[in-house]
């Protein structure tokens, strides 16, 4: 753009790239600490069983494939496939369930003016402070009576019950935040509520539906005290119990392949998180500011 | 201006506007709020408010699962206060939420006023730096923590190369605990987007009017980042002390089943496990939960009465 530059514009610029270089190089040192194991992790799965403890490299000197195809044999006679099978059916049921009953409490606190509705927003948002445990005896005995243990209904329950508050409030926030001539003007047309939240809520909701189906995804993927309590038959166990039962029987001795099944359980979720990551922080970033 | 007589008109005009005018209309407003929301009135009834009260009563009572619950009164909960076990878990989880929620919120916001300049890369330095938050509560995680942790592994190996000598993380009841805090601590992510958006909502005018009155970036951050950001702040600190206090997972997975070499990470709700599941002793278990509701009720009223001291909410502003 300039022909001339006077030496105090030059230093200016070498001061802007200056700073720009010390930011760069203090955000990599920063990620480089946060992503050392995840890295690590990546690079064990590959070394022999007997190094991934004593060995202090980040990377195999000669990359093995046997703690993967070790795999192959599953945990005690259960193939890999049905934990992840399992899993999969879990999450996925959490997800269908939020969807669904999150997002017509949601439309209920957000569009509906019934009596007592502050009353209960209260009471739901009161729930998300509460410690999960007072409630965790009372539903087991409850679902133990109910002959319902060992199945997935006690981890789903809720999930279709719109207990998750979190989900409910994030939709909230965004049903609030959408135009209310929208609504107004479907009410005018003669829609009633059903249609007005099928037709026109819940397409532009679709940012915060598809913030917590992921959210609902890893949250039951990663899920561990849901199923160490719920599930008994290994044939019925998760990933996260799947791993457990793995450290249990082969201990320190197959080192290799524990690392390499604990690599595999992350892909999913990882992969979802490279997907979605722009709904998943923008979410979570809302949730903190209202 | 002009508008002010019509003014008392407008509320009763607004009213009849709807469609459905009148006390029917209002009344089917109500049916189809409830009717919405059942899913949740039910979920709320069946599995919070029900399950509360009977948590309660369990807190009363020995019960065992197989035998009805037989009324005891306080005795759970005297009992619960002279064990050493429930006293070495309380020890533990304070130390825990003392020690990780700081550090964790200081990393947090640290990396958040890094990114919050305007730079090359910004999205993608953001998304590496949340993603230890959704793996972290795996148990894969856990599991390489514990590689990561154990004695003479790499962390106690690096460490020795720098003349420090600790006596192993996992093995060693004096540091085991550390490498949970190390967990927390390493799932900054959250605190840090969140952060990270309430520094974006603080007014440009306000650094550049500081600047020009001279205000180092020490003093703009004192005086304007740190007010401004303070209801964010409160957030995060309310809702990780929260979170601290229910930590589980970790403490099961990297330690060990049974919470750490001589009960050095034997968090509160891994005693409350152990007496509930493992021991059937679910009227001590619900003495516990309930212990725990009401310390937690307890630093919820602590940090909102707190916040009247040094929470700004520019309420003029909105």
């Amino acid at each position: 753009m300039t022909t001339v530059s006077t030496p105090a514009m030059r230093t200016a610029n070498e001061r802007r790239r200056a700073g720009s270089i010390a930011w760069h190089v203090g955000a990599l040192a920063v990620l480089a600490v946060v992503l050392y194991p995840v890295i690590w992790v990546l690079g064990a799965s590959f070394k022999p069983s007997k190094d991934i403890i004593a060995s202090i490299d980040l990377l195999p000197s000669k990359p093995v494939w046997a703690n993967f195809s070790g795999l192959a044999d599953g945990i005690s006679g259960i193939s890999i496939g049905s934990f992840f099978l399992n899993s999969l059916t879990y999450a996925g049921l959490a997800v269908a369930g939020v969807v669904i009953s999150s997002s017509l409490t949601a439309y209920a606190f957000a569009k509906i003016r019934f009596a007592g509705r502050n009353l209960l927003f209260t009471l739901m948002i009161g729930t998300l402070l509460l410690p999960y445990h007072v409630l965790l005896i009372p539903q087991y005995v409850m679902f133990r009576k109910l002959e319902l243990v060992d199945t997935l209904v006690p981890l789903v329950a809720g999930k279709f019950l719109a207990t998750e508050a979190f989900f409910v409030f994030l939709m909230v926030q965004f049903m609030r935040g959408l135009p209310r001539e929208l609504d107004e003007a479907a009410k005018l047309d003669g829609c009633g509520h059903l249609r007005t939240y099928w037709s026109i809520v819940l397409p532009l909701c679709r940012p915060a539906l598809i913030t917590s189906a992921i959210f609902t995804f890893i949250n039951a993927w990663n899920d561990f005290m849901g199923p160490l309590i719920y599930l008994n038959t290994p044939e019925k166990y998760t990933v996260s119990l799947g791993l457990m039962m793995f450290r249990d029987q082969e201990g320190i001795s197959n080192y290799g392949s524990m690392i390499a099944m604990s690599l595999v359980a992350l892909v999913p979720v990882i992969a979802f998180f490279m997907a979605f990551q722009r709904y998943l922080i923008d979410g979570m970033a809302t949730s903190g500011l209202k | 201006m002009t508008l002010v007589k019509e003014a008392p008109v407008r509320p009763a005009k607004k009213r009849s506007a709807a469609p459905v005018a009148g006390r029917r209309g209002r009344r089917r407003e109500n049916l189809a709020g409830y009717l919405f929301m059942s899913p949740w009135i039910a979920g709320f009834l069946l599995l919070t408010a029900g399950p509360m009260i009977a948590s309660l009563y369990y807190a009363f009572t020995r019960y065992n699962l197989f035998t009805p619950p037989e009324w005891v009164g306080f005795d759970n909960f005297t009992t619960m206060f002279q064990d050493p076990r429930w006293q070495k878990s309380v020890e533990v989880t304070l130390k825990y939420v003392v020690v990780a929620t700081p550090l964790k919120l200081l990393l947090a916001l640290g990396v958040a006023l890094l990114l919050a300049q305007k730079r090359r890369g910004q999205g993608l330095y953001r998304a590496a730096f949340y993603m230890p938050s959704l793996i972290g509560a795996s148990v894969s995680v856990g599991f390489v923590w514990r590689a990561l942790f154990s004695d003479d592994a790499i962390v106690d190996r690096t460490q020795k190369i720098f003349g420090v000598d600790v006596g192993g993380w996992i093995g060693n009841p004096d540091y085991v605990l550390y490498s949970l805090v190390a967990l927390s601590i390493w799932q900054f992510g959250a605190p840090m987007v969140i952060f990270l958006a309430g520094l974006k909502q603080v007014p440009q005018e306000l650094y550049e009017a500081a600047e020009m009155d001279g205000a180092g970036p020490l003093r703009r951050f004192w005086n304007i980042t740190l007010p401004m950001i303070s209801p964010v702040l409160f957030f995060n600190v309310l809702l990780e002390s929260i979170h601290a206090f229910q930590v589980f997972g970790s403490a099961y997975v990297v330690s060990d089943t049974r919470c750490g070499p001589a009960d050095a990470t034997l968090v509160y709700t891994c005693y409350l496990y152990q007496k509930g599941f493992k021991e059937a002793q679910m009227g001590f278990a619900s003495a516990m939960a309930w212990s725990l509701v009401v310390a937690v009720a307890l630093v919820t009223a602590v940090l909102f009465w707190s916040q009247k001291k040094w929470v700004h909410y520019e309420e003029a502003a909105k």
